[in-house]
């Protein structure tokens, strides 16, 4: 059964108010998960008032700016700075996304969300969280090593038994089209950490995004191991504990739609019997 | 794998459905679970009813008379929409099932289609057996 409330040393608390930058004019209020495995408390929120007149668009230059000028304890991984990398996703506004490619007016209106159940905040802050249901490692950094063991289990290389060609396999140019909205990602994990069902089932269910890698293998027309790879997807959990919630296509910052590649795959799966 | 540093306490485990924010399709596919739920309940009535029907007059005129009442309409009234939310919800997925409709707008448009439909269809059949008892 599945918890739906935090294991008591996950609460989160109320934690630090920091001082607004003397001077500033154009202020922006940041409340930041926080949690530190040295001091053995519990998680909290700091709050921080960013200077957006010296601060970039994106959120992420937010967090650099409250990393260099208030709080140089904040931990967040980040690289690229321009969506092509996917270490900077987390939580933000309560959708997963990456910061770098989220501007700081834009996290505030989301085109999908239910407006009834969605939090009225009064004091206009940008509230940041790590990726959903994730071990912390550090503040704003999860444990990514079973989202990574699970892209993993499903083999994500070509596979043939044909003599490999003298220079390459060959691919039509329609075969190749057919991987387009599959190979852009990036595994940022926004997907999976996004899918309830993986929320209470994520050590046996393997989640969005190793599925919609598992699918851009099995599409492949160069792959023949067809399947072999579809005989380890049938399983009531590592396949079918999707359940269209959607999530993962709604968070999706590249916009790909692994919902549409699990539901090809549960196809497959009924074609190859009849 | 390189394995990685484990701090030398727990982990917290970071919040998910206390911070994430509520899409439709989400909303609608735990409405499809709880009404599937409550249809057990739903099925009892019409067991019920059923049992009375078969038990005699004495008994069918009990279980009329409870389903004529105030809150036996009520609770009809919550039985049909959700019946029809769940029907509409299974014919949701159903359409999904086919790798059709999953885009964002239509998605969108599919789930919020299953909540103002069963509403519509509830009113609809109760205006119908009001009109035509």
């Amino acid at each position: 059964m599945a918890q739906f409330s935090l294991p008591k040393n996950s609460q989160v608390r109320e934690g630090k108010s920091w001082p607004a930058p003397a001077g500033a004019k154009n202020l922006q209020t940041f409340r930041i998960y926080r949690w530190n495995p040295d001091d053995g408390a519990n998680p909290r929120i700091d709050t921080y008032q960013v200077d957006r007149d010296d601060c970039g668009p994106m959120v992420l230059d937010a967090l650099l700016w409250i990393k260099n000028r208030i709080d140089s304890t904040l931990v967040f991984r980040r690289s690229c700075r321009e969506g092509i990398c996917g270490s900077c996703a987390m939580n933000i506004e309560g959708q997963n996304t990456l910061a770098c490619t989220m501007g700081i007016d834009e996290c505030k209106s989301p085109d999908n969300a239910l407006p009834i159940l969605t939090r009225k905040d009064k004091d206009g802050a940008i509230r940041i969280y790590p990726l959903p249901h994730m071990p912390v490692l550090k503040d704003l950094v999860p444990d990514l090593t079973n989202f990574f063991a699970q892209h993993a289990a499903i083999e994500p290389w070509l596979q043939t038994e044909t003599p490999a060609p003298e220079k390459e396999w060959r691919q039509t140019p329609e075969d190749r089209a057919r991987l387009d909205g599959l190979y852009e990602c990036i595994l940022c994990a926004c997907c999976t950490t996004s899918c309830p069902s993986y929320w209470w089932n994520g050590d046996r269910f393997l989640g969005p995004a190793a599925l919609l890698q598992a699918y851009r293998w099995l599409i492949d027309s160069r792959d023949e191991n067809t399947g072999e790879r579809l005989d380890g997807l049938h399983d009531p959990f590592r396949l079918y504990r999707c359940h269209t919630i959607m999530n993962c296509a709604n968070t999706c910052p590249k916009n790909l739609n692994p919902a549409k590649a699990i539901a090809e795959i549960k196809k497959m799966m009924v074609e190859r019997e009849v | 794998m390189a394995p990685t540093a484990r701090p030398t306490v727990a982990q917290p485990l970071s919040p998910h459905l206390q911070i994430y924010r509520w899409t439709w399709t989400m909303a609608m596919s735990v409405l499809h679970r709880v009404t599937g739920t409550a249809l057990y309940g739903g099925t009892a009535l019409v067991a019920i009813w059923l049992v009375a029907l078969a038990s005699g007059p004495a008994a069918y005129a009990w279980v009329g008379w409870f389903f004529g009442s105030w809150i036996g309409r009520i609770v009809l009234f919550g039985y049909t929409w959700i019946l029809m939310h769940h029907m509409l919800g299974g014919l949701r997925h159903f359409v999904w099932d086919f790798g059709v409709g999953l885009d964002r707008s239509t998605r969108m448009n599919l789930s919020r289609g299953t909540l103002i439909g069963s509403v519509i269809l509830t009113l609809v059949i109760w205006a119908a057996a009001l009109i035509l008892r």
